[in-house]
């Protein structure tokens, strides 16, 4: 309640605190927590003092790293603010609640793209730090920590640190990657690149099998962007069948107009039957066949080339309130063509399988962060309704899978790792433990570090 | 009217770091703008400065100060009149929502959310209207709301000192169309800002970008008063014509 009519910042955040239930992307779990959204650098860290908290930015990730059951959750998107640009050199430094869609809407107009950008613009630049999270070039590029030279951290006690890669570079290493855990990013820079139109030349292949999918990624490492969609669901002459998708900035200007805003929404949840196997098959299918030819080439925009899903706010609801589990796996290449194999008909065997299943190879930019997801390997992610204990059950093998086959899941993805597989696949999580701030903890590290 | 307004160059905000004025602004500041910008946490207003100058504006000046201090008013508009050259657009977006319950309890409380929404607006668009009907030109817009509409007793002073907002601005339109000033009465519903972040959000939340879109668009197109989101406005047609003897009876 209120006493005074005009509070003092310490205390209008405790006015604004309201418990409920929450959800990240995959809409599983669902926790019950509270939410503080803070609107200036100010307000962080909180007075008095709550804990636990954690950060969270859009929500994106899919499992539990950006929830925290029975804590405080610090909604950071009130911290939306440009605080500088040199349109020199391309060095954006803005609060950590901006999101990558903003900076696009005000960059591609100047001539400058994100380094690295997920599936979503939809995503914080502190939560992007925070999972290190890696794009269609990441072979090239690394990942989104790779163009940060700098933030700043604030810890709960109130310490403010400035980390690069010279200064503070211990704090650095784990915060990039660091799931939220180490303090608040405040604000960060990030080092956009130039371009001179909103095109990308854009190549699809066709391909059959991992053989043709890894030599079409030897082939083409010279291209900016690769990835590529395949069909996980077809078993026998259609297995691992897929498209193969190339993209490089064009080179020939063109007008640099911002992005009209989406209109379309999901506006109710879809009943759970309405994504039964069938219509799965049909999409695939049809996904496939979309390409009439083995090779096509085309300029394409942008947007439908990065962010194929955002043209539909809310398209998680298509899955229903039950969710879905999302699964993502980097394998060493040692073991990566028949290890890729093996998953890929583990699940076309379970009979589950997924709309969107995307295959890409990661490359050797080092990461900058401790506990990056990203290595040199293959890296599949996918999405599967959650149709009770069929779904637990065939995601429980494919991380035991990947384990046997020396890879690793992420974490900004998962709901589903146990603590045994976690500190398998991150040895160095009790080294990066100690950088945790006391009162920061997250639904995931409480599930992966649990009876250790 | 079919006059239209340009884009203002020159813009002075009350309450800068409003949610509701940050999103207008923004839209203006890739334009080039010039802002003279009060509230009364200068690090706050420091990150809006940094924020519209990045975007684009010419020249941010930021001044510090409680707005309640309706004494030091005509030196600080002296000084943004001066600052800024001359004034194409006052907007004044400064504005607290109090607590009806203890207002219910404690005069004083009452009394200090009048001063700060109304009697405060009347200081500073008593120089404005003054400054406006010299220069011949311009606009003064104010952020009022829906709920100086009707009065609730939820909010009856809050709605109070936005419905005291309104008839101060009809007077001043009255007086200062005719010599070519805009006045402009914009009137949000729920809008997501930290002043209703302690409220669940319901679908009639609308966001400050939507609402700076609309309030852009009343400017340009020179409007008296703007109900935004839209539907607000018939909404609010429909409550005004419930009679009193059964709205008194409501829960509303
Ligand atoms: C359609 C879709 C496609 C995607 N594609 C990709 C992809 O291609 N590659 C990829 O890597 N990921 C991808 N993702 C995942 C997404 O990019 C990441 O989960 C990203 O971190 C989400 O950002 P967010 O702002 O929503 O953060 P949230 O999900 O809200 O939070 C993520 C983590 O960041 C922390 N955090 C957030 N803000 C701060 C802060 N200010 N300070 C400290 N910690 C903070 C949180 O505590 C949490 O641990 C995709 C997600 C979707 C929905
Ligand atoms: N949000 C809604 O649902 C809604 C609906 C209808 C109308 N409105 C009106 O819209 C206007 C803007 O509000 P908002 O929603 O954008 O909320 P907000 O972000 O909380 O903005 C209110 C601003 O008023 C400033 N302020 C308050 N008292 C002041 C004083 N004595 N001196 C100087 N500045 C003072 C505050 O600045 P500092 O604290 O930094 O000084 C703050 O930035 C208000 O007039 C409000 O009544 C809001």
């Amino acid at each position: 309640m209120r006493t005074k009519l005009i509070p003092p910042a310490s205390e209008s955040g405790s006015e604004s605190k309201r418990e409920s239930d929450f959800e990240s992307w995959g809409r599983y779990p669902k926790v019950k927590s509270s939410l503080r959204p803070l609107h200036w650098m100010g307000d962080f860290p909180l007075r008095p003092a709550v804990s636990p908290q954690l950060p969270v930015g859009m929500g994106r990730s899919y499992g539990d790293v950006c929830l925290l059951e029975g804590g405080t959750l610090l909604g950071t998107r009130g911290l939306d603010r440009l605080l500088a640009f040199d349109a020199q050199t391309g060095l954006l430094r803005c609060e950590s609640g901006v999101t990558l869609a903003e900076i696009l809407r005000f960059a591609v107009p100047l001539g400058w793209f994100l380094p690295v950008t997920p599936g979503t613009k939809y995503v914080t630049v502190g939560g992007a730090i925070a999972n290190d999270i890696h794009g269609k070039n990441h072979h090239v590029a690394g990942t989104f920590g790779c163009h940060v030279p700098r933030f700043e951290l604030v810890r709960s006690d109130g310490t403010r640190i400035s980390c690069s890669a010279s200064e503070n570079s211990d704090w650095f290493a784990a915060t990039i990657g660091g799931m939220g855990l180490t303090g608040l990013i405040a604000w960060a820079e990030v080092q956009l690149r130039p371009i001179v139109s909103r095109n990308i030349c854009y190549e699809g292949i066709r391909f059959h099998g991992m053989d043709e999918f890894l030599a079409l990624s030897a082939a083409s490492s010279h291209a900016e962007y690769t990835v590529a969609w395949i069909d996980c669901i077809s078993r026998g002459r259609n297995f691992a069948r897929g498209i193969f998708m190339l993209g490089d900035h064009s080179h020939l200007p063109d007008p640099l107009l911002p992005t009209p805003e989406p209109r379309l929404s999901v506006p109710f949840d879809f009943p759970g039957w309405a994504l039964n196997r069938f219509a799965m098959r049909v999409f695939n299918g049809a996904y496939y066949h979309k390409q009439r030819h083995r090779h096509v080439s085309a300029l394409v925009d942008y947007e439908p080339f990065f962010y194929p899903l955002d043209k539909v706010l809310h398209w998680n609801r298509i899955y229903g309130k039950r969710g879905f589990l999302q699964f993502q796996c980097v394998l060493p290449f040692a073991h990566g063509r028949e290890g890729m194999e093996a998953i890929l008909q583990a699940i076309a065997d379970s009979g589950l399988g997924s709309f969107l299943a995307v295959l890409k190879v990661m490359g050797n930019p080092a990461s900058p962060g401790s506990m990056s997801f990203p290595m040199p390997g293959i890296t599949l992610a996918l999405d599967i309704p959650i149709h009770s204990d069929v779904t637990f059950r065939l995601f429980d093998r494919l991380a035991e899978m990947t384990r046997e086959l020396g890879g690793r899941l992420y974490p900004a993805k998962d709901a589903r790792m146990t603590a045994a597989q976690f500190q398998f696949f991150y040895p160095q999580w009790r080294e990066f433990a100690a950088y945790r701030d006391p009162d920061f903890t997250s639904s995931f590290w409480e599930r992966v570090t649990h009876g250790a | 009217m079919a006059h239209k307004n340009a884009i203002p160059q020159t813009v002075l905000v009350l309450g800068a770091t409003s949610a509701i004025a940050q999103a207008w602004m923004r839209l203006l500041a890739p334009h080039g703008t010039q802002f003279f910008l009060v509230a009364r946490q200068e690090e706050r207003l420091r990150a809006v400065a940094a924020d519209l100058q990045t975007r684009g504006a010419t020249a941010v000046h930021i001044e510090a100060l409680n707005l309640d201090r309706t004494d030091e008013h005509p030196a600080m508009l002296e000084r943004a009149a001066r600052v800024l050259g001359r004034i194409d657009c006052a907007m004044i977006a400064h504005g607290v929502l109090g607590d009806q319950s203890q207002a219910d309890r404690d005069f004083s409380h009452a009394a200090m959310l009048l001063h700060t929404n109304l009697i405060s607006v009347v200081s500073l668009g008593t120089w404005l209207a003054n400054y406006f009907e010299a220069q011949g030109q311009g606009t003064l817009a104010a952020i009022s709301s829906v709920a100086g509409d009707r009065g609730r007793w939820k909010n009856c002073v809050y709605g109070a000192s936005k419905a005291g907002m309104n008839m101060f601005l009809d007077g001043l339109r009255n007086r200062l169309d005719r010599r070519g000033v805009q006045v402009l009465t914009i009137r949000p519903g729920f809008v997501a800002t930290p002043m209703t972040a302690h409220m669940p959000q319901g679908p009639l939340f609308a966001q400050p970008e939507r609402v700076a879109r609309d309030i852009q668009r009343a400017i340009e197109k020179r409007r008296d008063i703007v109900y935004t989101p839209w539907f607000w406005r018939w909404m609010m047609l429909a409550v005004r014509l419930i009679p009193e003897w059964k709205f008194k009876r409501m829960d509303v």
